[in-house]
Formats: C-alpha cells, sequence, structure tokens
C-alpha cells in the first residue's frame, strides 16, 4: 500500500502500516514526534526585566486560562450550551507571554481557539461564559458564541472560524496602522493548519512588499484536527519565511519566558524598521480539536510526555524556586480563579438570552436597515 | 433494500464507484487517517489504500483544483469538503474553471468531478458556519446541484453524480448524516440527475422543498392533515437542473404552493421556483406562491436568536394557511 501512495504517510498511520496490527509488535519507528521543541530561554526573570507582581499577574493568567476552560467543558458536557468548543488548554503560555510583552494598544487578531486570547485582553471570565452560554451579557452578545471571543476597545480584534481567512485582517489591521502613522505591532496568530492556505501567502507577500508592522505567528501545536503538522505541511513552518525574505524564528511555546523574551525582541524590532515577522512558536494542545475528537490520531506516550512540560507548572516552578511565591501564595491564587470561575458560570447561567429583536440587529451600521424578505 | 444511514449510504455509493472504476478516487480534509470528519468515508482507506484515499492539507482552493486538473486529465474525482462553507475558498476553481473550461476550450476536455460534503446550517456553529450555498452555485452554467434529504435518494444520485461526465455539487447536512432509511443495495441503481419526487401526495396544497428541511416539511404536513389540510410533497432532491415538470404536475392539482428553501430569500431556490410557477403556471395558481426562508441576516450562536433565525414547523404551516386563505 505504502509503495503506491501518492500521499505517504507519517505518524501513526506510518507504524501501523510498518507493523500491521496483528504482529501486536511496532515496526521500525517511523513515529515522529508532533513538535520539536527548541530549548527554552535560559534568561532569568530579572534578566528580562520581569518584576515578581508581573510574573504573578502572568501565573494566575494562566491558570484563570486553564480553569475557565476545564468550567468551560464540564458546562458544555452538562447541556449548557452547543456548537463548536475548541480549547486552549496547554498553549497558555503563547497568549500570556505574548500579552506581557506586547504594549497595550498592539493588536492580535486569532482563529477559533480564542477563549485564552480574549481573556488576556480584558474579556472578563463572566463576559467569557456569557458568550460561551449564548447571552446577551456575553463579549459578542451571544451571537459568535466560542469562535468569536473579540474586545475590539482592548486592541483583540477576534477570532476567526474560517482557517486561515482572518490573516489578511491581520494585513489590514497592520495597514492601518502604518497608513495612519500609529505605533502599533499588529500579531496575526493562526494554527499549523493554516499555514497551508493561500491567504497566508498572498498576505505575507504584501506584508513584506510594503514593510507591514506585522507579526504573523503559528502556534503549531502539533496538529490540525486529526493531522499531525508533518503529514499536511512540507518542510518546517519557519522555512515559508524564507521565500519572501521576511525575519523568522523558532520559540519554544511551553514556556512563557521564551515567549515573553522572543515577543518583546522581535515587537521592539517592528516598532524599529517596520517588517514584519514569520514567528513559528511550538507547543501543544492537551485536548482534543473540538468537543467531538476520539483523538486516536495521537499516542499517550506523546500526550503524557508534553503534559509533563506543563507550561502553568513550568512557570510555578519558577516561582517557588526564585522565592517569589510560597507554596501558600500559588493555593490563594488557585482558589481565587476558581471562584471567579465558579462566578463566571453563575453569573452565565443568570443571565439573559438576546431578545428576539437582536437577531436584526448589528447586520448593517444605519438604524432602520431593509431586510430583504 | 437495507436500512441505513445517511453516511452509511453515501459510503457504499462511493465503495461502489470506487470498485467499479479505478480512476474514481476521493481526496479532501480528514477523509483518510482520521475516517471522515464526519465518517462518511470510515474504512475506505482500508480498501482502497493511500493512493485513492487522500488527505489534504486545509487548502481547498488548491485541492479543488488539482481535482479539477485530475479530471480534465482523466481521473474522477470525489473532492470532499469539510462543509460547503469552507468551499467558497474553493470558489474561483468550481466557478472559474470546472464550470466553464470545457466551454471556453470548444468541448476539448470534460471535468467529470464531484465536489460533495455539507451545506447549510447544522445547529449553532455561527455566521461562518453556517450558508445554504445551493442557489449560488446553480446560478453558474455547468454545474449540476445535488442536495438530496434521504439515504435512499442519496445513495442513488451520488452514483449518479459520480458517473457525470461533468462537474456536480452534492451537497448533504451534518445533521443527516446519522438520519436513517431505506436504500437499495443493487450496485446499478441510479436515480437520475434532475428528478423531483413526490414524497407525499395530498390535494390541498403543494409543499415544494429540498435538502434537510424536508424534514421539517414532512413534520409541518402531518399537523397540517391534524387539520384536515392535505399536503403534497414534492422533494427537489436535484436543484439543478429544476424539475419543474413535477412541480407543476402536483400544482396542477393543488392550485397552491409553498417552496420551503434553507437558504437567505434574495435570488434562492425558492424565488426561481414562484418565477417560473407564475410564468408556466399562472392559470392553476389560486393563491400567489408563498416562500419559506431564512431571513434575510447572518446565523446568530445563541440558541434562541437561532430557533427564531431557522424556518420552523409553524412557519411551514403558517405559508400553507397562508395559501389557503385560512390564516
Ligand atoms: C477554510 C476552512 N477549512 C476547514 C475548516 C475546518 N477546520 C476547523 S479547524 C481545522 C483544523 C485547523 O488546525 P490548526 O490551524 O492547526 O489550528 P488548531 O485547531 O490546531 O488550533 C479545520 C480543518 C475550517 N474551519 N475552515
Ligand atoms: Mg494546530
Amino acid at each position: 500500500m505504502t509503495k503506491e501512495a501518492i500521499f505517504t504517510p507519517v505518524g501513526k498511520a506510518a507504524e501501523e502500516l510498518a507493523a500491521p496490527k496483528k504482529s501486536g509488535k511496532k515496526g521500525a519507528s517511523l513515529y515522529e514526534k508532533a513538535v520539536d521543541l527548541p530549548e527554552p530561554t535560559t534568561a532569568t526573570p530579572a534578566k528580562l526585566g520581569l518584576k515578581k507582581g508581573q510574573l504573578l499577574e502572568m501565573f494566575e493568567s494562566m491558570v484563570l486560562q486553564r480553569r475557565f476552560e476545564e468550567r468551560a467543558m464540564q458546562m458544555y458536557q452538562k447541556g449548557k450550551f452547543g456548537g463548536f468548543l475548541h480549547l486552549y488548554i496547554g498553549q497558555e503560555a503563547v497568549s500570556t507571554g505574548t500579552t506581557a510583552a506586547l504594549k497595550d494598544d498592539d493588536d492580535i487578531i486569532t482563529a477559533y481557539r480564542d477563549h485564552g486570547w480574549g481573556l488576556v485582553r480584558g474579556v472578563s471570565a463572566r463576559q467569557g461564559m456569557a458568550e460561551l452560554f449564548g447571552k446577551a451579557t456575553g463579549c459578542s452578545k451571544g451571537k459568535g458564541g466560542s469562535m468569536h471571543f473579540a474586545n475590539v476597545e482592548k486592541h483583540f480584534w477576534g477570532g476567526y472560524g474560517i482557517v486561515g481567512g482572518h490573516i489578511p485582517l491581520g494585513g489590514g489591521l497592520a495597514f492601518a496602522n502604518k497608513y495612519k502613522g500609529l505605533d502599533r505591532v499588529t500579531t496575526c496568530f493562526m494554527g499549523d493548519g493554516a499555514v497551508d492556505q493561500g491567504a497566508l501567502h498572498e498576505t505575507m507577500n504584501m506584508a513584506q512588499l510594503w514593510k507591514l508592522p506585522i507579526m504573523f505567528i503559528v502556534e503549531n501545536n502539533g496538529y490540525a484536527m486529526g493531522t499531525a503538522t508533518r503529514r499536511h505541511s512540507t518542510g518546517e513552518l519557519w522555512e515559508r519565511a524564507l521565500g519572501y525574505g521576511m525575519k523568522h524564528r523558532v520559540v519554544n511555546g511551553m514556556d512563557v519566558l521564551s515567549v515573553y523574551e522572543a515577543m518583546k525582541e522581535m515587537a521592539a524590532d517592528v516598532r524599529k524598521d517596520s517588517m514584519p515577522w514569520f514567528v513559528e512558536i511550538r507547543t501543544y494542545r492537551y485536548r482534543g480539536h473540538s468537543m467531538s475528537d476520539p483523538q486516536k490520531y495521537r499516542d499517550k506516550e506523546e500526550m503524557e510526555e508534553f503534559q509533563s512540560l506543563d507550561p502553568i507548572e513550568r512557570l510555578k516552578t519558577v516561582l517557588l524556586d526564585k522565592k517569589m511565591a510560597t507554596q501558600k501564595a500559588i493555593d490563594v491564587i488557585y482558589e481565587k480563579v476558581e471562584e471567579e470561575v465558579m462566578d463566571a458560570v453563575e453569573f452565565a447561567d443568570n443571565s439573559p438570552f438576546p431578545e428576539d429583536s437582536a437577531l436584526y440587529e448589528d447586520m448593517y451600521s444605519e438604524p432602520n436597515p431593509v431586510f430583504h424578505r | 433494500m437495507a436500512e441505513l444511514q445517511f453516511r452509511e449510504a453515501l459510503r457504499q455509493a462511493i465503495d461502489e464507484e470506487m470498485a467499479r472504476d479505478e480512476n474514481v478516487f476521493i481526496m479532501g480534509e480528514e477523509v483518510s487517517e482520521y475516517n471522515g470528519a464526519y465518517k462518511v468515508t470510515e474504512g475506505l482507506l482500508e480498501t482502497y489504500g493511500f493512493k485513492r484515499v487522500i488527505d489534504t492539507p486545509i487548502a481547498e482552493l488548491g485541492f479543488a483544483g488539482i481535482g479539477v486538473g485530475a479530471a480534465m486529465n482523466g481521473l474522477r474525482p470525489i473532492i470532499e469538503f469539510m462543509t460547503f462553507n469552507f468551499a467558497v475558498l474553493a470558489a474561483d476553481q468550481i466557478i472559474n474553471h470546472a464550470s466553464k473550461v470545457k466551454y471556453m476550450l470548444g468541448g476539448q476536455v470534460s471535468v467529470p468531478i464531484v465536489f460533495r460534503g455539507p451545506n447549510a446550517s447544522a445547529g449553532q456553529l455561527g455566521a461562518t458556519h453556517s450558508v445554504a450555498y445551493e442557489s449560488m452555485y446553480a446560478h453558474f452554467p455547468g454545474i449540476k446541484v445535488i442536495h438530496p434529504s434521504e439515504p435512499g435518494d442519496a445513495k442513488g444520485l451520488l452514483k449518479s453524480a459520480i458517473r457525470d461526465n461533468d462537474t456536480v455539487l452534492f451537497m448533504e447536512s451534518e445533521q443527516m448524516y446519522g438520519l436513517k432509511g431505506e436504500v437499495n443495495e443493487d450496485p446499478e441503481y441510479l436515480i437520475p440527475i434532475g428528478k423531483a419526487a413526490v414524497k407525499r401526495e395530498g390535494s390541498d396544497v403543494t409543499l415544494v422543498t429540498h435538502g434537510k428541511i424536508y424534514h421539517t416539511v414532512v413534520k409541518a404536513a402531518a399537523e397540517l392533515a391534524k387539520e384536515g389540510i392535505e399536503a403534497e410533497i414534492v422533494d427537489l432532491r436535484t436543484v439543478k437542473p429544476l424539475d419543474m415538470d413535477t412541480v407543476i404536475a402536483s400544482v396542477k392539482k393543488t392550485h397552491r404552493c409553498v417552496v420551503v428553501d434553507e437558504a437567505h430569500p434574495f435570488a434562492g431556490t425558492a424565488a426561481e421556483v414562484g418565477y417560473l410557477l407564475q410564468r408556466d403556471a399562472f392559470d392553476d395558481l389560486d393563491a400567489p406562491v408563498v416562500r419559506v426562508t431564512l431571513p434575510d441576516v447572518s446565523a446568530p450562536f445563541s440558541k434562541p436568536l437561532f430557533d427564531a433565525w431557522f424556518p420552523s414547523v409553524k412557519d411551514v404551516v403558517d405559508g400553507a394557511k397562508h395559501v389557503l386563505y385560512k390564516s
């Protein structure tokens, strides 16, 4: 079967092909890890200019993102809301390190795996949970749901559901910033799957040509749905930059300090030169693609390996080792977050659904638009 | 005959056609190793191998176009879109290439290709994942558009689509994949493209529909029957070519018509059926044709808004009563 295949399998499928199931023995290891993490930064928090207070804030933010989603998952399973639910769990160092490194008016846009991004950019746990529940008090008035968190006032331009569809929008945000002479850096996040879309390549070309102040940042979490990165994209993702002569970097996304350091340096560089970057942040998603994913495409060992690199545990270790926090202080943070999330659930539950009239609101800007009947 | 799920009926059609013709292959996101995002292609990899059951990157424009080129060069691709909402990224290949190459090269090539996948809404998936595209594609010459509502039709029509020598869009629904129905297991059983079916006979009003919302119409007909109104249901099955003969024959009997279409109202299938009825059956109509569609508004996420947005059984019942002057 392999010989005639146009599409040569790698990863689990290849392994099974090499050693048919009935032998019970796995063949020569064709199996490759989902992502190879680069070495984390060796810089200490002090060297990165991060104070104890900031680190504690980052830690709390990561715990909030994690607990928010764990509760959201429970609420979904209880039938509190429907639709898609894509969890960011495992990737929190990326959102957290990024926002800590950026200025508050730097722009962020991302795909549908967006809860963490909302929470780090001013969507409260209450507004987030209410959005999941489809309530009028949600950050997008219940009209978007899980995939469309947004807080435009805080320069978080939202999550988008068409893979790759938001990348040109990111280019446009940067274009407008440059046009208006604003000193803002646009960070356009996407999944590894989106790297294969033409939209990215068209936008990268124009961004480089027009010197747009933007960073195209791939959160390579090893998989696009059930397809390992190596099975859907040729070569290394960061190599895409080479064709455009674009600056590029590979970052360890399981370590918030590495993300912080890299983003800080690159954002400063964009501000100085107004030239784009293509960045591959390697990370891992601990949960299924969405709530209906049996996850047969990956092994338990791989999961365990990445779970041992949990970004939250890692920062906790730094805090404890550097005596920036006691175990007691850490426990207090967990308790506080737990309360915040439970309060959010209660808030979402008690909030009203949108009025029926909301169906016709927000389609156009004028007060009484014409609807075709 | 066998009782099969919609997805099983589709799989049987694909399987039989792949066994019959080695130029048939299937390609799309997650169709192979993952067994299909909605398990339509489950098991096909085992039977046909990686050569003919091909996982693609998320690159709709690219793999749709590779399909078109392969079809020009003698293969018969089945291109699965995870949903037709993502096929808009490939619209250039479908609209500007698949549908036009034969014509603009003076008939030197054919494009025997099937683009298939779920269409229209599937619950609270938000604005970008809920669009019904059949009338948009039906607008273009050179494309056939099939949108069945039951497993038996799905199998017979998909087989015809795969054997067809031109571009066929075959539309399904995430919410119908688990639906069971009688399926003819004869590998030579085909349903011709472009033939509607009368699914329920009645003399009072004709309900014209297609795709998933057919099932809403069936419920509405049952409600109407309780009030002594006998509705005739015409399931178009194929949107283009549009079988107006069957619709008109029914309207000649009932003299009243409601078109139920899970799409936005502007220039949709309902609009087309309504126009053709006034042109070709004007004298047979005892009331203006009514349509029941989505509103001219994108899909909301919130449950109550979604429910208000999606046409209900009551909307269909009200439509029927309206043309019967009983509302
Ligand atoms: C254009 C388009 N094609 C297909 C899909 C269906 N889909 C949703 S998410 C996804 C996988 C994306 O993977 P990746 O970009 O790696 O992001 P991740 O889910 O890992 O965050 C696919 C195929 C889609 N939403 N849009
Ligand atoms: Mg991914």
